[in-house]
């Protein structure tokens, strides 16, 4: 789960770590109030998902009201990268001589988390990464002991942080891992960090990941969580506990389980359709959960055919198929054409009982997505 | 002819009396697996399935000599559970559980390190070496016996691969589901290294999906150690990069590293058929025998 930048700033601030001044603004009034209060330059900064926001023009700096006019208005409901922005952060320009990067995270291969500094901050680390992997210094810490401070010393120096900042910066990093292990952060990522004229450090962007399994002992997170859907699809998915991801295509998929589900839509692609979703529905397929997940894919508007493809482990499948006709008989009119494939336990007396006026049935995966795929065509033509 | 598990395997089953650990248990004493106990704090005394229950994993192995776990405790308290089966030194853990605290497993996983058992999962269906034993969740009546090994991260995926060799009458040695979290016990460098020294293992299948680089060490070890024949399959070709696709660990990172291309690309360098359908897979298995 991402945070939102204002909302990782705020526990920076919180936790000591020096952010610049700034206010959260929905409207134009908002934004000038903000800019009033800050004073110029003003940096002016969409709070959407969305990486490189600079670059894709949703960030800009104002030096005047009259320009802080101008680019609240441009970027307050701007289309960035498919996502539309109804919040700015309004921020306190910083003069900046140096920038750096600095972060957390866990090192999946090692097992441990990672802290990583380099002083080629500012740009996009992934590049440095692979360009350049020696301009980042990195140390591990072993989970059972925590951060030792030595360590955040350590990997600053190792990174050539300038000396008369290098404490202060080491105090951030540390800071940012009682952050990482306080919030259950899987990410946690500052870029660039600013040294000013005055030799100042300052935190000027953050990217803050959460672990979402352990949101149940996260409240004040899971409750920013809430704030930070910006797609009203992915919102529902949440309130009915699906992992669901939007895509593009015009596909509909549910399935259970990720590996099979990522495989159907997987498929979809390998028989020339286009997936509109991943959505897994997990253990168990009650009729209300059917119900659920059906909804999802039914008011995605992008969706013309749905493929629901089944493999009842210990989930029985004519418990599933029940499920499926007591949904659908929930409607008028069936709005999207439906596949059914079910496999696996009791799978033959499922498919048996499945209402054929309501949905049509396959019995291989192969041939369930080749009809989805078809079904969608015949939509589009 | 199996690995890690087999009708001599004594499981104790942590959150046995739980609506999960109840359910499974019961499912696998009647596959015929040796379930010897369950072990529940302050439930100790009671018997689930004629199983007894004991207060910790420690007494269950006093008393009934259990070498194995099956753990089906609620996140919160599973890495719990997991370091308890850790500390009694038991052969094997097998942790079902879906979503533990990434952090939690970190912990986990330097405890592993410093302890002699063995670790599947977490968020896994579990290992069955068909016709002896299954420890997990995994559906007995789809598996049945024979000489190709299978090891995936995922469970419906693994049926599904089962459900295509079985049919074909490919049987199986031993199905091991390694689980679909960033940090995990067995990999499946482990299961292939298993696999390739046991005599009644002829071919294998791996299953593996986007994220992080264990298929690609995978295949590094079948290209420089291995002779027995593995087939491959890789799910999330269309994922896009930065979403989590259902599991924790199911994720193509930002830099582009854990593609499913990448993976694909590893496993044929390897002399890996990678197959394009589940189906393609039971294609090359019954190439190889």
């Amino acid at each position: 789960m991402k945070l939102h930048e204002y909302q990782a700033k705020s526990l920076f601030a919180d936790a000591g770590i020096p952010v610049p001044d700034s206010r959260l603004a929905t409207s134009v009034d908002e934004a000038l109030d903000a800019v009033d209060e800050i004073g110029y330059p003003a940096a002016i900064k969409a709070q959407v998902h969305v990486g490189g926001r600079g670059k894709a023009g949703g960030i800009k700096i104002a030096t005047d009201r009259e320009e802080a006019e101008q680019y609240a208005e441009e970027i307050l409901g701007m289309d960035l990268k498919g996502y539309t922005v109804d919040q700015v952060l309004v921020e306190a320009g910083v003069d900046f001589v140096d920038e750096l990067y600095v972060g957390v995270t866990m090192d999946r291969g090692e097992g441990k988390p990672v802290l990583m500094v380099s002083t080629e901050g500012g740009v996009n680390i992934e590049e440095v990464a692979e360009e350049n992997p020696d301009a980042i210094a990195r140390e591990h810490v072993d989970p059972a002991f925590g951060l030792h401070p030595y360590q955040a010393r350590k990997v600053v120096y190792e990174a050539g942080v300038d000396a008369d900042v290098a404490l202060d910066v080491a105090s951030i990093l540390s800071t940012l891992y009682d952050l990482y292990e306080e919030n259950d952060a899987s990410e946690i990522e500052v870029n660039p960090v600013m040294i000013t004229g005055d030799r100042d450090v300052v935190a000027a962007d953050a990217v803050m990941n959460i672990d979402e399994d352990a949101l149940f002992r996260q409240s004040d997170l899971a409750e920013m969580a809430q704030e930070s859907y910006e797609d009203d699809l992915e919102r529902k998915a949440g309130e009915y506990g699906f992992d669901y991801v939007r895509l593009s295509g015009n596909v509909g998929i549910i399935g259970n389980g990720a590996g099979l589900v990522m495989t159907t839509l997987d498929l979809v692609d390998y028989y020339g359709g286009s997936p509109a979703n991943f959505l897994d529905i997990g253990g168990g397929a009650k009729a209300e959960r059917v119900t659920q997940a059906l909804d999802m894919v039914f008011s995605d508007d992008n969706v013309d055919a749905v493929v629901f493809n089944i493999f009842g482990g210990i989930t029985r499948g004519d418990e599933v198929a029940k499920g499926i006709n007591e949904a659908l008989e929930q409607f008028d009119e069936i709005p999207k054409k439906v596949v059914v494939r079910l496999a696996g336990t009791n799978a033959e007396e499922g498919m048996e009982i499945l209402n054929t006026d309501l949905v049509e049935v396959e019995k291989t995966l192969e041939d369930a997505v080749q009809r989805a795929v078809k079904n969608a065509d015949e939509v589009t033509q | 002819m199996s690995i890690f598990v087999d009708d001599d395997t004594r499981v104790v089953v942590q959150g046995i009396t739980g609506g999960e650990g109840k359910f499974h248990a019961g499912q696998m004493i009647e596959y015929g697996t040796n379930v010897v106990a369950g072990a529940v704090p302050g439930k100790g005394g009671q018997e689930v399935h004629g199983v007894p229950v004991y207060d910790t994993v420690d007494e269950a192995v006093e008393a009934e000599d259990a070498d194995a776990s099956v753990i089906f405790v609620p996140p919160a308290f599973a890495a719990d559970a997991i370091f308890e089966s850790l500390d009694t030194d038991l052969d094997l853990a097998v942790a079902i559980t879906e979503g533990i605290p990434t952090q939690d497993m970190a912990k986990v996983n330097k405890r592993l390190g410093e302890t002699d058992t063995r670790l599947i999962g977490p968020n896994c269906p579990g290992i069955i070496t068909p016709g002896e034993a299954k420890l997990g969740i995994l559906p007995g009546n789809i598996f049945s016996e024979g000489n190709v090994g299978l090891v995936s991260r995922s469970g419906t995926l693994t049926y599904q691969v089962v459900d295509n060799l079985t049919e074909r009458g490919l049987g199986q040695s031993t199905a091991i589901g390694i689980g679909g979290d960033p940090i995990i016990g067995t990999s499946f460098v482990d299961a292939l290294e298993a696999f390739e020294a046991d005599t009644e293992t002829d071919a294998v299948v791996m299953c593996g999906e986007i994220g992080g680089e264990d298929e690609e060490q995978a295949a590094k070890f079948i290209g420089e150690h291995m002779d027995t024949p593995v087939a491959g399959f890789i799910a999330g070709r269309t994922a896009p990069p930065g979403k989590r696709m259902g599991h924790a660990g199911a994720i193509v990172s930002g830099s582009g590293t854990g593609t499913a291309q990448s993976k694909i690309d590893a496993l044929n360098d390897a002399g890996v058929p990678v197959g394009d359908t589940p189906e393609e897979v039971a294609d090359h298995v019954e190439d190889f025998l």
